[in-house]
């Protein structure tokens, strides 16, 4: 009779856990480590207010985020750079882009006796990553720059040394100003760089600029932020030169809103707004378009929902630039075609 | 099974003296190691035939070429090993002629001339060094030896021995040298720490014939004993290298990861292990992925060929030299 009570006991336990199990949807998903921030709070906040979800982000890169969602090893991927169309060709179901917060990518240096905020034309910045520019005093920074005494020292640029998605955006942002960087280099998250010294990751191309006197590199606004590290202003294809802040980083998506293809895989350097920061990126959920697992459709879909409504207040606290409203209206048609 | 029984058991009545081998469980014990021994062989001969499957599509598209060319552009998918191959072999070789002379006089020192009190605090502060992470060393290097380089060193280098092509051209503090230079130090403790107990090994026997000849202190050492610990000595320096060769963190905050051939020390570089290490994770495509493997493969070998040559090097030395019982 003890015995059996026992097994009892141990039977309805297991049941109990198994039922537990069960009710919680477990939805595993990889990507990007610039959003990485946010997309845990946001995992964290949407999991206590649906205490049957649970989602699990890896920020392994964008790069492994697309190879891990094609592999079909998480539910979900994420990315700093859209999808090629290579990539979505070796899809049986087209997998949808969602744009979830915007960042900027700007110009950092490190010039000693130089206190003002340095202004840059994208000829500049084009030139000096291409080698054209070498000296601090060219007359294309000197132009820009009235009543800035500019060095006559070498510019030692600092890139990215690893494939990343901030390069992906720095390069195709020179690469829609200047035609010889388009054909000579490109664009891609690790190119051949005609010039300078690699650094490994925002921290290691911060480290460099840091260390060296007269140095330029290119980091993340928001790296850039919490590091109160100074960077440069950069002019847009209106004219105006603009410091990257969430408010012009945000115009720069609502200024292509109506012009954006539906699948919202597009890039958004040098944007004709006139408040637009011309250096700007949407970074991008990959969700795809069927989910076999009815519980986690819906955990998925009603995540989305979220994360464009009250989702969206927790970006700039914590330094990214929120969707334009345009774009959040597109997107919430989107969500209706995952099946 | 079989054939290891046969081998291992004597011609005349080999079954019975096998089996009883097997029951005192000498034999036992021995397949058992064998065992564990051969995970080694498997291991490697796995690993090349991983690196060699996942490395189809650069080898079939480049061929022999990959070795040669310098050109490593992931945009435009050409890709070209000799850059890497280029800058691992130079950090390397200069941080063994850094390391060697300061990493052997050392244990020299450890071993042979210091109290043993002196000595064993001193090890104790080696084992340390050989344990910290290598990207503290990396950080390290950010942070003070790529100035010192850059405001002292090489400028100084520059001035003295500027003529040879070598040590001109423009300065960063990121570059070869800075990263040959914290190989070094990372490598230090290893050749310091075997070095040390190689000639520990030493015979007391051989140090008090060499004195009884009216040998000074130093000929004893440099004569009779450090050939005597040759064979340990040059371990560690393999060890060095193979460490040196593989070494990443440190080596890829410090280089500059510049995928192309500088003749100046203070250019900026690239190694294999470095870039496999950054650009890996993110690659843009199959063939950018497989053409990283493929530079994986390429490390494997050269590892294989600078071994061999070590041996090779072994083998010479210990011809000629006598020393040894």
């Amino acid at each position: 009779m003890k015995k059996s009570s026992v097994w009892l006991g141990v039977f309805s336990a297991l049941a109990i856990l198994l039922a537990v199990a069960q009710a919680k949807v477990l939805i595993n998903a990889a990507g990007a480590t610039f959003p990485y921030p946010i997309y845990g709070k946001w995992f964290e906040e949407f999991a206590r207010k649906n205490g049957d979800v649970q989602i699990n982000y890896q920020s392994i890169g964008s790069g492994g985020g697309i190879r891990q969602f094609s592999e079909g090893t998480v539910d979900f991927g994420a990315s700093d750079m859209p999808m090629t169309d290579e990539q979505i060709g070796k899809f049986k179901n087209k997998p949808l882009h969602f744009p979830t917060v915007l960042g900027g990518i700007v110009p950092t240096y490190n010039i000693p006796g130089v206190t003002q905020e340095l202004k840059f034309t994208p000829e500049a910045l084009v030139g000096i990553y291409l080698g054209k520019i070498k000296k601090w005093n060219d007359p294309e920074l000197t132009k820009a720059n009235p009543g800035v005494r500019l060095p006559d020292n070498e510019i030692v640029v600092v890139h990215r040394s690893e494939g990343s998605g901030t390069s992906f955006v720095f390069t195709d942002y020179l690469s829609k100003v200047s035609p010889e960087w388009k054909s000579k280099v490109g664009v891609n998250s690790a190119v051949s760089w005609p010039c300078g010294i690699g650094g490994k990751g925002n921290e290691g191309v911060t480290g460099v600029v840091k260390q060296t006197p007269n140095s330029i590199g290119y980091v993340e606004l928001i790296y850039a932020l919490q590091n109160k590290m100074a960077y440069g202003w950069v002019r847009n294809s209106s004219g105006t030169y603009l410091k990257a802040d969430l408010d012009s980083v945000t115009e720069a998506a609502a200024s292509v809103a109506n012009t954006m293809p539906a699948d919202f895989r597009v890039t958004i350097t040098n944007p004709p707004g006139k408040k637009a920061y011309p250096i700007a990126t949407f970074t991008w959920l990959l969700i795809p378009s069927k989910v076999e697992d009815a519980g986690k459709q819906k955990a998925i879909t009603a995540f989305l929902h979220w994360m464009l409504a009250d989702g969206q207040k927790f970006a700039a606290p914590l330094g990214y630039a929120p969707l334009p409203k345009d774009v959040v209206a597109k997107e919430e048609k989107q969500i209706t075609l995952i099946k | 099974m079989a054939t290891t029984a046969a081998s291992s058991a004597p011609p005349s009545g080999g079954a019975q003296v096998w089996l009883k081998r097997l029951r005192s469980g000498d034999e036992v014990a021995r397949l058992i190691t064998l065992v564990f021994a051969s995970i080694i062989l498997v291991l490697t001969v796995g690993l090349v035939y991983q690196l060699w499957a996942t490395s189809s599509m650069p080898r079939h598209k480049f061929g022999f070429t990959f070795l040669t060319s310098s050109l490593w552009n992931p945009v435009t998918g050409q890709f070209g090993a000799l850059p890497f191959i280029y800058g691992t072999v130079v950090t390397s070789a200069i941080a063994l002629l850094i390391a060697v002379p300061l990493g052997v006089g050392a244990a020299i020192f450890l071993s042979e001339l210091a109290p043993p009190r002196i000595s064993s605090l001193f090890t104790f502060f080696i084992e340390l060094l050989a344990a910290v992470p290598s990207v503290i060393y990396g950080l390290l290097a950010i942070f003070t030896l790529v100035p010192l380089m850059r405001d002292y060193v090489e400028p100084f280098l520059k001035k003295t021995l500027g003529v040879v092509p070598v040590f001109g051209g423009a300065i960063y503090g990121f570059g070869y040298l800075t990263a040959a230079v914290i190989l070094a130090v990372m490598t230090l403790p290893f050749i310091i720490s075997i070095s040390r107990e190689a000639l520990l090994e030493v015979p007391t026997e051989q140090r008090e014939a060499a004195l009884a000849l009216g040998a000074t202190r130093w000929e004893s050492t440099w004569q009779a004993v450090v050939p005597y610990a040759r064979l340990g000595i040059f371990g560690s320096i393999f060890l060095a290298l193979a460490r040196a060769l593989g070494e990443t963190m440190a080596v890829t905050m410090v280089i500059g990861n510049d995928p192309s051939i500088h003749a100046s020390l203070f250019a900026p570089g690239y190694t294999i292990a470095a870039v496999i290490a950054n650009e890996f994770a993110e690659a843009s495509g199959d063939l950018h992925v497989q053409s990283l493997v493929e530079l994986g493969l390429v490390l494997f070998l050269l590892t294989i060929m600078i071994n061999a040559l070590a041996r090779l090097l072994i083998i010479a030395t210990t011809r000629r030299g006598s020393a040894q019982s």
